[in-house]
């Protein structure tokens, strides 16, 4: 016994605060709120329970999944997704490749690519919103108003508030603030090669190109991996910043979180909590291949 | 300790050198380079540019039909007002995320030990149940949330926040240490096993001395996230006890006649701590990530 | 089976914490009770307010209403509780889950009428019929104004003023340069129209407009303008049907209005498009008689710099909305809470918190020499107009219905529905 204690003792301590925690505040209310969208509380005199209320399976998830108005929502967050992910792939890529060889005022670069990160949603709202102005021609503003100064007027467009493309620009400024995170991500990626495989490499005779294409592109997959990871699941939430630069009600930029909040102001709670028990399932679906798949790396190393 | 505060001083390795070619002289490849390298530099900085134009232009002279101009004339009014309204704020900040980022950064350091190193059956299964926590929508724990935390009767504002930030930031930290601590050497835990030291000895005097480097990443990420937060700040302070998101959301989405460049000098006030740290630690932040944090 | 005994022992772990949980949730149900006890009596030491009156004009009222609730209650300390942000929708959102969460500010808040009914649904405010008595309010309200706020004959708040939300305002400038006359008003949605089209060809925005609850407001008045009063009200309680080809017609010079507006509309909030009006971007702008304090702010003078006039079709019509106070059930200060209603239904208070705000005062026996030129005619319109209650801000429906409305606008102005998709939204939402 006592040497049971003294093994499984020490760790325990240590993880055993953060278990619990885990514990109550995450799947404790992940619970309590599957159990709420299992019900028909739909009214404000539902959610005090001063009218009855009743379980009714998966009901909400079939009218929501149904209803053309949240899948619009849907196809606006997969929309979403699909920018921020591939704009911040791209840039952060290309910063850390260009960043990678050698580089005078390589810190500067960096500070200043990086530095979006740092700011919050409610702050880069203020001036986004001002950016992303819709208007073209004499009343242009922000970068409407820009295009016409560079004389690109072509780009001119009206940005998220266009129905079905609207989303998209929305994504413009998560991909402003994450592309620098992804970029210190590859580039510690980078630099995390062994110097002995490009000296192999360029013994080889390989050129700069092919070194990159073959020996250390390769190399950075895994990198890649937690990047779409983080930056996906950023995305699946994205809230404030669709809160900051447009408004809850505006149909052109509808996702699942703002339809969670909608409803949950219009005191149906059951749909709230489908809409975030779907959004749960859609991040399941992200994450957990990915942790099978973590998982067994690990064991084959 | 010195091993780590090598690691600290020699945060990123000099980029790799060896092409000739590429080194001195004037070169139509590496001009192109730099051209694209200043091009995006240009890019990213156009927000900022707006946002202090803006913020030393007088209210007429603040309108978004003039957004690219520069101030008629400058003045310092939008930066003293923004002050005034947000430095009590700003204050407690500093209180909440100091604390927040110090002790998820050791709760997670203990966790990613523990779970990188303790291999008993369903290790994996418990990490995996921890970092889905990463991934839960806040708002659809709000109510309950709320529930929880007044049952346990934790007081509005600072205190409130700063166990949030330590709760939820649990499954990053403990991704981070977990997957550093796996690139340790085992030999460097097994010498101190043979000598002698417990898990927590072993912890506390082979292990912790080497985590700087993660310890830097995680206080970083903790630190950003838990100041730029504003949906817990919404929820669990008041704009008497809240963090400065709070503060400047009142001040930039008032009610009547925006002042548009008094929102943005607040903006950029609200931003200056974590670009400072950004700035300041932004190659130990890539050296940290680099120090195994990042391995998938 | 040391492993299996250790998750045994975790999976207790959690079990009991989720017991704990449940537990702890339940017991606050059940403390609720034990507190609705009436409005007598209790803490009066400090009162915490909920509003969203975090800055500008509203700002100012509040100041002005608490100093005068420190003179009169100089015992209760005051603790702000107000929360900024989108019109309210993030302290809307705030109290919501607070209420829920058994965790009641003192008082809050709320608009007359529909609004009021959720809270009430969810048995969340007192009755306060019995300060009324107290206070001598009965005789100072419009009867009107008090059927807004009672249901099954007891009254659940103290409205602190009054707004109207059917006022077109209109720049004297742009109408000359486009050939107008500034000082003509127009008696149909058509005459207005013509109007319009001036302004439009003369190159500025017609009709300025915001964000999607102010096109909601834009829409309510046009279907009090087709409608008519009890038309309108009709579309609320049963009595008009929504698939009706009046309303049809009353949509089609809504989607007509609509092509008169500015392209950014949904980047902005109300004061971005009445400063469209100061600017003299844009001619004119519907919008409730709060913005006459950007008109004030701004320093422009009613009659030569700016006009304002009911929106067409809709004279002799006052679409109002009130501000109320309330108390929450479970308050922890109930005392301070009522001291803070007696100086919200008080003649000092209502003066001073309507000079401050620009709004009229919910007493008719304040003294309107006191107020300025617009609110005298908004004081004299409340006496003699027909009383409509607005959709876009609570008083005609509950929450839940205008969130549906608006969604449906929202559909419709960006162009992702056609109007007959937009009717039956409309009808759907309505029927919800």
């Amino acid at each position: 016994m006592p040497r049971n204690l003294r093994r499984w003792g020490p760790p325990l301590l240590l993880i055993s605060p953060s278990l619990i925690l885990v514990a109550v505040f995450v799947y404790g209310l992940l619970g309590v709120n599957a159990k709420t969208a299992m019900t028909d509380v739909h009214t404000a005199a539902q959610t005090t329970g001063r009218a009855p209320s009743s379980f009714v399976g998966l009901e909400n998830f079939g009218d929501l999944l149904t209803s053309p108005d949240f899948q619009h929502s849907l196809r606006n967050l997969v929309l979403y997704t699909v920018v921020f992910l591939a704009g911040t792939m791209l840039f952060g890529f290309l910063w850390a490749w260009l960043l990678d060889r050698p580089v005078r005022f390589e810190g500067l670069f960096r500070s200043i690519y990086l530095f979006p990160m740092a700011v919050s949603f409610v702050a880069s709202g203020v001036v986004w919103r001002w950016l992303l102005n819709s208007n073209q021609g004499e009343s242009a503003s922000g970068l409407n108003r820009l295009f016409q100064m560079v004389g690109l007027d072509f780009l001119q467009n009206n940005w998220w508030n266009s129905v079905n493309w609207g989303i998209a620009a929305i994504a413009i400024p998560a991909v402003w603030q994450l592309s620098g995170y992804v970029m210190a991500l590859f580039l510690a990626g980078f630099r995390g090669i062994p110097h002995e495989l490009r000296e192999a490499a360029r013994m080889d005779g390989a050129s700069e190109w092919k070194l990159y294409r073959h020996v250390l592109f390769p190399q950075l997959s895994p990198v890649a991996l937690s990047a779409v990871i983080i930056v996906g699941h950023m995305s699946l939430k994205a809230f404030d910043l669709i809160m900051s630069i447009s408004k809850p009600a505006n149909y052109q930029t509808k996702v699942p979180a703002i339809d969670m909040y909608v409803f949950k102001s219009s005191f149906d709670y059951a749909s709230s909590a489908a809409v975030g028990v779907i959004l749960l399932v859609v991040v399941a679906v992200l994450i957990v291949p990915y942790l099978v798949h973590l998982n067994r790396t690990e064991k084959h190393r | 300790m010195t091993a780590a505060a090598a690691e600290l001083t020699t945060p990123i390795p000099a980029a790799d050198r060896a092409p000739a070619r590429s080194r001195g002289g004037f070169s139509v490849g590496r001009t192109l380079k730099y051209a694209v390298l200043l091009a995006f530099l240009l890019v990213v900085l156009i927000p900022v540019y707006v946002l202090v134009v803006t913020s030393f232009k007088g209210p007429g002279d603040a309108s978004p039909a003039r957004a690219w101009n520069l101030p008629t004339t400058w003045t310092l009014d939008n930066w003293t007002a923004a002050w005034t309204a947000l430095s009590p704020a700003l204050w407690r900040t500093v209180q909440m995320v100091v604390p927040a980022a110090i002790i998820s950064s050791f709760l997670g350091s203990m966790n990613g030990f523990v779970l990188s190193r303790w291999r008993f059956r369903g290790a994996d299964l418990v990490f995996t149940l921890i970092l889905f926590g990463m991934f839960i929508p806040y708002q659809a724990v709000m109510i309950p949330l709320l529930q929880l935390m007044l049952g346990m009767g934790v007081p509005s504002g600072v205190p409130s926040l700063i166990l949030l930030h330590v709760i939820y930031g649990i499954p990053i930290t403990t991704l981070i240490f977990r997957n550093y601590y796996q690139t340790i050497p085992n030999e460097l835990i097994e010498a101190s096993r043979v000598d002698g030291a417990g898990m927590l000895r072993t912890y506390a005097s082979v292990v912790l001395p080497i985590s700087v480097p993660s310890f830097v990443v995680v206080l970083i990420w903790q630190f950003t996230s838990a100041w730029n937060d504003f949906l817990f700040a919404v929820f669990f302070s008041s704009s008497q006890n809240g963090p400065v998101t709070l503060a400047l959301n009142n001040l930039a989405n008032g009610a009547l006649l925006t002042n548009y460049g008094q929102s943005m000098a607040g903006a950029l006030l609200a931003s200056f701590p974590t670009l400072l740290v950004y700035v300041l630690l932004g190659k130990y932040f890539i050296g940290g990530l680099m120090s195994g944090s990042v391995k998938g | 089976m040391r492993t299996g005994r250790r998750i045994t022992a975790v999976a207790a772990g959690i079990a009991a914490v989720s017991l704990a949980l449940a537990a702890c949730s339940s017991g606050g149900e059940g403390g609720t009770d034990d507190e609705t006890g009436g409005t007598g009596g209790g803490d009066a030491s400090e009162v915490e307010v909920f509003t969203w009156w975090a800055s500008g004009s509203e700002k100012l009222g509040l100041d002005a209403l608490v100093g005068v609730f420190e003179d009169q209650h100089p015992d209760t300390k005051f603790v702000n509780g107000a929360v900024a942000g989108g019109a309210g929708s993030a302290a809307k959102d705030l109290l919501q889950s607070r209420l829920q969460a058994n965790d009641p500010p003192d008082t809050f808040q709320a608009h007359a009428g529909a609004e009021l009914q959720d809270y009430i649904d969810a048995g969340q405010v007192e009755d306060v019929s019995s300060l009324y008595d107290e206070f001598g309010l009965r005789d100072v309200f419009p009867e009107d104004l008090v059927d807004r706020l009672t249901v099954d004959g007891k009254i659940y708040s103290i409205p602190s003023n009054i707004h109207r939300a059917n006022v077109t305002w209109a720049n004297t400038q742009v109408l000359t340069d486009a050939g107008l006359d500034p000082e003509a008003t127009y008696a149909t949605m058509d005459d207005w129209f013509t109007a319009l089209d001036a302004v439009k060809d003369s190159g500025k925005t017609a009709l300025s407009v915001a964000t999607t609850w102010t096109q909601v407001q834009l829409l309510e008045t046009v279907l009090l303008a087709d409608l008519g009063a009890e038309g309108y009200s009709g579309l609320w309680d049963g009595s008009t049907d929504w698939a009706s080809a009046e309303v049809t017609s009353a949509l089609e010079d809504f989607e007509k209005l609509m092509t008169y507006t500015n392209t950014d509309r949904d980047g902005l909030d109300w004061p971005d498009a009445t400063q469209q009006i100061i600017d003299g971007q844009a001619g004119f702008n519907v919008m409730g008689d709060w913005a006459v304090a950007a008109f004030d702010e701004a320093g422009k003078t009613a009659g030569t710099d700016y006009v304002y006039f009911p929106v067409p079709g809709t004279d002799g019509v006052f679409d109002f909305l009130a501000d109320s106070f309330t108390l929450p059930v479970g308050a922890p200060h109930p005392g301070g809470a009522k001291n803070w209603l007696d100086t919200v239904g008080s003649l000092d208070g209502q003066v001073a918190f309507n000079k401050a705000k620009g709004s009229i005062p919910a007493r008719t026996d304040a003294d309107a020499s006191e107020f300025s030129e617009y609110q005298q005619s908004a004081i004299t319109s409340f006496g003699e107009d027909t009383i409509v209650s607005s959709l876009a801000h609570g008083a005609a429906v509950p929450v839940a219905t205008l969130n549906s409305i608006s969604d449906a606008t929202s559909k419709f102005t960006t162009g992702a529905s056609d109007l007959a998709t937009f009717q039956s939204d409309l009808a759907a939402a309505a029927g919800a």
